[in-house]
Formats: structure tokens, sequence, C-alpha cells
């Protein structure tokens, strides 16, 4: 592809359309690509115009080059190192200073470049008044205005990115500079390491970001600079210290400069939309009541629409497929039939029922985050969040997660910081899952009778203190000193795109079927093999084999082996820990299992078993969608390491407690 | 209020509505490359969007609304403008 074709890269702040631009231009045509000899995926698509293909690569949303973040070292790396035929810059026009502060970082990376002047119906709705050309004339690059959401503009930036990259269209970028006083100090740096071969980095661009105090470029220098060379620069750097903030006023300087002609602002700004909602939805009363508000009707919706779906695919298709397979293989091996209907359709089944409750959590979190509330919530929730070191975005996720964790976990998407989102990632398995409260939700009337409520609701307080003290010892270990600071942009409301949105729902619910699949398949033919060989009978299984041999594990717990093997099942789904104790204790229906398991097992039992169920490993769904987004084994891994230990520790713990307070009969 | 010399004060000092200009910054690196990429630069002109109780607060600058911690706030000092009609 890139020998023949162009590829071009697609930068921009957050909350700029960038990714509406990306949809309109790639259409279906996209895939995560891995970028070369990287661990980190970026999000590629194709198009063709005049018969020339086009590599378009989707690089994070970023608001400066200057290395803090990993989304802005991905961004500048890229373009340092991958050298792409063009950058395409996409900017908000409302926000049009901001915005060139990129353009600005950009330009110094010397790389060809277009501006994708987006928002230009939001910007006149502000009343503020752009002239592209002039805007064009002053930067000495194409700025091609755009409305993305109604599609306008799209095919001027095909034509103007193939103009460019064929030569047709000559670029002469004017180049932003630093501010006077500065200037003699940017200098004498470029002399001091204009000696070394700072390739692939330009030398003028390494000289400002050493300037800056940028930590890599620091590190870079010192690793290659002569020791002479680099005490004088560390020298100049000592005596400057407060370049990082003269530079960024320079650049602002410079805009304000290459703007002048270009923006006509109102005098007096008018009441704007934004503006009034926000008085309501920031206020700390009325915003927490509003977020409160729509989280209660999504999860009615959930429970009304979503789960009677679930269980309809699950009860309607998958058993009566199953059913089916069951009579064409009557006459085969009874191993044959149980592969096929229990293994193979009750792995992909269950992924199957997943997917309505998956694809409408999807479809919220995209209007959140499109429409701008996502924003306010995370500002109005960041005061809860903000005592376990996270930021107020990752509230969303973890309500989510009370729905299915599955859903929680591909939502931590929205956090920009990687580490507030690991952290986030790792705390969602902790939030008890509609899957698991079903389990509670009958056990505890078995033991506790008319306090199942209270023991309900202990249930949930307990996991939300854990995930609570696990998030503030979390926060500790991931950001150590640097805790996340709370500096986000508000962005202006506006109405979504249906089609971005659709187009988000359809990729992201194809993607995770795609990699949960890789993961659910294998994962359930494994556990129905361990559940039916050798003999065919559960209780002389392989998986009761291995469960007996962890009872003196499961004793300090009060469990016996039927109780491990219930919560080993509870892999492939939650509510299977049910379905495998009425196996096992050969129970008919559910009011017979309830009296059986009551004989069974006392209270302090039951309810030892309702905590470290409740905080066990979560279903393989949910691990496939940890390594998904976590992409890496090693973090999911120490995820479920950690999940099983708390809840062994915390089951010992309660049966223990419970005895101890007479529960033990 | 209680001006600093120069008729500075903290950000967070400011009152809804009021105006300022953006004079000093002060933080770790992190914070205030963040600040300065977002807008907040010696001589950004600034509006307090909202600023209520010790919550975080809303600042209009370079015509963006930033949510601010008010740990964050506190690190920019600004000199608020006299209203003159």
């Amino acid at each position: 592809m890139k020998g023949m074709g162009k590829t071009i890269a697609l930068a921009g702040q957050p909350n700029v359309g960038k990714s509406t631009v990306f949809n309109l231009l790639t259409g279906l045509h996209q895939h995560t690509g891995n970028w070369t000899g990287k661990t980190v995926e970026l999000k590629e698509g194709e198009y063709q115009y005049q018969g020339v293909a086009y590599l378009l690569v989707d690089l994070p949303g970023t608001y400066s080059l200057t290395s803090g973040s990993p989304e802005e070292r991905i961004t500048r790396e890229y373009i340092i190192r991958e050298k792409p035929d063009l950058v395409v810059a996409v900017i908000n026009a409302a926000l049009l200073e901001r915005g060139l502060y990129l353009v600005a970082e950009l330009l110094a990376l010397q790389v060809p470049l277009v501006i994708g002047l987006n928002m230009m119906d939001v910007a006149a709705r502000e009343g503020i008044l752009i002239e592209p050309d002039v805007l064009s004339a002053a930067l000495g690059v194409p700025v091609v205005p755009l409305e993305a959401t109604r599609k306008a503009g799209i095919s001027e930036l095909v034509q103007t990115v193939a103009a460019v990259t064929a030569g047709t269209r000559k670029l002469e970028p004017r180049k932003p500079d630093i501010r006077q006083d500065h200037k003699e100090l940017l200098n004498r740096i470029v002399r001091l390491i204009g000696a070394i071969d700072t390739t692939p980095y330009p030398l003028e661009w390494t000289s400002m970001k050493l300037l800056e105090g940028d930590e890599e470029v620091v590190r870079m220098v010192e690793a290659i600079a002569s020791s002479e060379v680099w005490r004088e620069i560390q020298e100049l750097l000592r005596q400057h210290d407060d370049a990082l903030v003269a530079v960024a006023t320079g650049r602002y300087e410079w805009i304000a400069r290459m703007i002048r002609a270009a923006l006509v602002r109102p005098q007096t700004g008018p009441i704007s939309l934004t503006h009034r909602l926000d008085r309501w939805l920031t206020h700390p009363g009325w915003g927490v009541l509003a977020f409160a508000a729509v989280m209660a009707a999504v999860f009615s919706l959930t429970y009304s629409v979503g789960i009677p779906l679930q269980e309809f695919l699950e009860r309607g298709v998958v058993r009566n497929l199953q059913g089916l397979v069951s009579t064409w293989t009557v006459a085969l091996p009874w191993w044959v039939s149980g592969v096929l209907s229990e293994g193979l359709i009750g792995g992909i089944g269950t992924l199957l029922t997943f997917v309505p409750i998956l694809a409408f959590f999807f479809v919220f979190t995209a209007l959140m985050e499109d429409v701008g509330c996502l924003a306010r919530a995370a500002f109005v929730m960041d005061r809860f969040m903000h005592a376990m070191g996270l930021h107020g975005k990752s509230c969303l996720p973890l309500i989510v997660g009370f729905g299915c964790n599955v859903p929680g976990v591909l939502g931590t998407r929205v956090i920009e910081s990687t580490r507030a989102r690991l952290l986030t990632l790792f705390l969602v398995p902790l939030v008890p899952c509609t899957g698991r409260m079903a389990v509670i939700a009958f056990l505890a009337p078995i033991f506790f009778g008319p306090q199942a409520a209270l023991v309900t609701t202990g249930m949930i307080v307990l996991a939300l203190i854990i995930l609570f003290l696990s998030g503030v010892i979390g926060g500790k270990v991931f950001f150590r000193q640097e805790r996340a600071s709370f500096i986000m942009e508000l962005p202006l409301y506006h109405i979504p795109n249906s089609g971005t949105i659709g187009m988000l729902v359809w990729q992201r619910s194809a993607e995770f079927i795609r990699k949960a699949f890789l993961v659910i398949l294998p994962v359930s033919l494994v556990v129905w093999a361990l559940s039916r060989f050798p003999s065919g009978d559960v209780s002389e299984s392989f998986l009761a084999a291995i469960s007996r041999g962890l009872e003196p594990v499961g004793a300090l717990m009060g469990f016996d082996w039927r109780l491990i093997v219930a919560l080993l099942a509870g892999f492939i789904a939650k509510e299977n820990s049910l379905a495998t104790l009425a196996v096992l204790f050969g129970a008919g229906g559910g009011a017979a299992l309830s009296v059986l398991i009551r004989s069974a097992y006392s209270p302090a039992v039951g309810l030892a078993f309702m905590v470290s169920q409740l905080l066990f490993i979560p279903c393989a769904a949910t691990v496939a969608a940890i390594r998904q987004e976590s992409r890496s084994w090693r973090l999911t891994l120490i995820n479920i390491s950690y999940l099983f230990l708390i809840s062994t520790i915390l089951g010992i713990a309660v049966y223990q407690v419970a005895l101890w307070l007479g529960l033990g009969k | 209020m209680t001006p600093k010399k120069n008729g500075r004060i903290s950000l967070a000092r400011l009152a809804e509505g009021e105006r300022a200009i953006v004079a000093t910054l002060d933080g770790g690196r992190r914070i205030l490359c963040r600040l300065v990429s977002l807008g907040f630069t010696p001589g950004a002109e600034l509006v307090m969007i909202q600023n209520i109780g010790g919550g975080s607060l809303i600042v209009q600058v370079r015509d963006a609304r930033i949510a601010l911690g008010r740990g964050e706030a506190s690190r920019i000092l600004v000199v608020p403008l006299l209203l003159t009609d």
C-alpha cells in the first residue's frame, strides 16, 4: 500500500470532530493497524480518489505535541518517524486560536500540512466569522472549511489533499517564530546541539523542545551529547526555567497575528445554548441530579428491554439450536453433541446474547460523548471520583459496569489519560454486574429469608468499598506522586451525527465480537470438556477432580467441591453458577434446588460463597474486553490474579467472622 | 477580595462573571504544559463562568470552556479587569 499510494495522517485536538471526518473519508474501509515495531494500535482506513489510493491514519486527539501524555508522544513520534505524505489538522472553527496552537506545533515539524476547519456552523452560531482564504494566505497552507456533521466540505478536502500530495499545489508554510527575548537562547542551543546527530528529529525542533523542557527530548539529548555540551545545555536551561511558558506565549502571539485579518468576533457574545444548558448541567446539585436521572432512565431501559431480549436470545435461539443439534447427533457418541451444542453453540450463544445490551450501552456512551454531556457528567462527578485519584470521566464506565462489565470495560475508552484509563479498567470488574447480582438474588433469600434485601445491599456496599480501596491503592501505585490533575475541556454542545454514531456502534460491536470470539470459544470448549470428560458425568469430571483438589482452600470458606465447581463455571457467564449447582444437586426446579442448597450449607457458607462469587474472576467476555482495551495479557492476568486473591481472602474472612457470629448452623 | 501585590489574585478567587488577565502560572511541568496548551498563557483574557462553593470551577479562555480543580486554579494568578460600564 505504502509504496504506491499516499499516507495521510489525521491530527487534531479532542472534540473537534476528527473521527467524523475520518469516518466520512473512509466509510467502512477501516481497521486497527499496528504501527510497525510498536505496540500502539492506530485506526487506519482507505479511500480512493482519481485512481490513487490513500491510507488515512487516525492519530490520537491531543492539545499539543510536548510530551506530557502518551497521546502526545504517539502523535509526534508517528509524524517524525513514519513521515506521512501529508498531515491533515482538523481544528474547531469555534476555537480557532486553540486549534492553531496544535497547527503551530505541526508546522515546526516541517511536515506538509492541510487544515480542515471544522464546525464552521458551530462557530457561526457563536457569532464567530472566519475567512478561510485569508487564514490560508496568512499561514501559507490550504485551509478547507468543513461541516462534518452535514458532510459539507469533505470533497473539497479530498481534492486539496490530492493536489498537495501530487505536488500540483505548493505549500509555503509560515514558520511560527519564537518570542524575541528567547531567540538568542534558542540559537545558542541550536549551535550547541548542531554537532550531534539527532535524526530523525529536526535540529531546530529538538532545540525548541529542549527549551520547553520536554522530558523525552531532554533524555534523548542527554544520552547522545558529550558531557561538556550537556553541561552547557543544562546550565542554559537552568537559567531559563520559565522558557516553557514563554515559548507557548510566543506561539499564541504568533497565532494572534495570523488570525487578525481572518477572524471577526462578536462584540458582545450572544447567550449561547451552551451557556444556558450549563447553568443547570454543571451545577453541583442540579447536575448530579440530572446525571442520576439519565442513568436511572438508562438502567430501567436496560432492565425492561435489554435483559428480556438477552433472555429471549438465550432461551429462544440458543437453547432451540442446542436442542436441534442434540436431535441430529443422537446416533453419534455423546461427546459429539456435547462439543457442538454445549461447547460451540453455548459459547457463541453466550457471546451473542451480550450484543443487544452492548450495542445499547455503546449508543448511550457515544451519544453522551458526542453531544457534550459526558464532559459535564465528569465535571459534576469529579469530586466523588477524586478521592480515588481518578478523573471524573471514570465515573461513566464504572456506572455502566453495573449493567454489564463488558461495556463498562469497553467504555473506558472515553478517558483520555492512559494511566487513568488503565486504573479504571482495573476497577470495573469489581462493580457487581447483573449476572453476579442474579446469583446473589437467588441465594440470599435461601439463607437469610426476610433479611435477604439487607444482605444483598450489604454485598453491593462491600463491593463498592473494595472498589474504592482498590482505587485509592491503585491510584497511589499507578500515579505515584503525580495525581490525576483535573483540567478538562467542556466542549460546546452540538447535535450528534446519527451516521457517525451508527458507525461507531457497529464498529465497536463488531470489533468486540471478533476479538471476544477468539477468547470465549476456546474457553467454553475447554470448560465444557473439563466438566464432561472422562465419563460424561459432571460429578466425576476433571473439573470435579480439580475442585476436590482445591477443597483444602475451599474448606477455609466452608466450600465443598460442588461450590468450587459452581464458582469456576461462572467463568463462562456468571449466571452459569446457578445452573451448575442445579446439575450437581440433581435438582429439577428452582424451588427444589433452594431446599437442597439450604440443607447442604450453613448461612456462613452461603455468605462466603456470595462474597467470593461477587468479587471472583470476571466472566470470559469481560476478560476478553479487558485484554482488548489494555492490549496486554500481562495486565489482564494481573487484574485476574488480583480479583482471585481479593475474593479468596474476603471469602475466608467472611466465613470465619460468620462462624464466630454463630451463622455456622 | 484582598488583592496581592500588583492587584494579582488567585484564579480560584475570581467571582462568577468577572473578567481577568492571566499574570503568572506556577506548578509542575506536566500541569504547566497542559495549561498553556489549553490557552492559559500570561496576557490571555478569561471569564469566570462558574465558581460555586469549594468545588471545581469553569473558566472561559480563548473561546473554550475549561473545567479546573480548585488546586489547579490556585496555580494561576490573574489581574481582574474592572468593568467600565
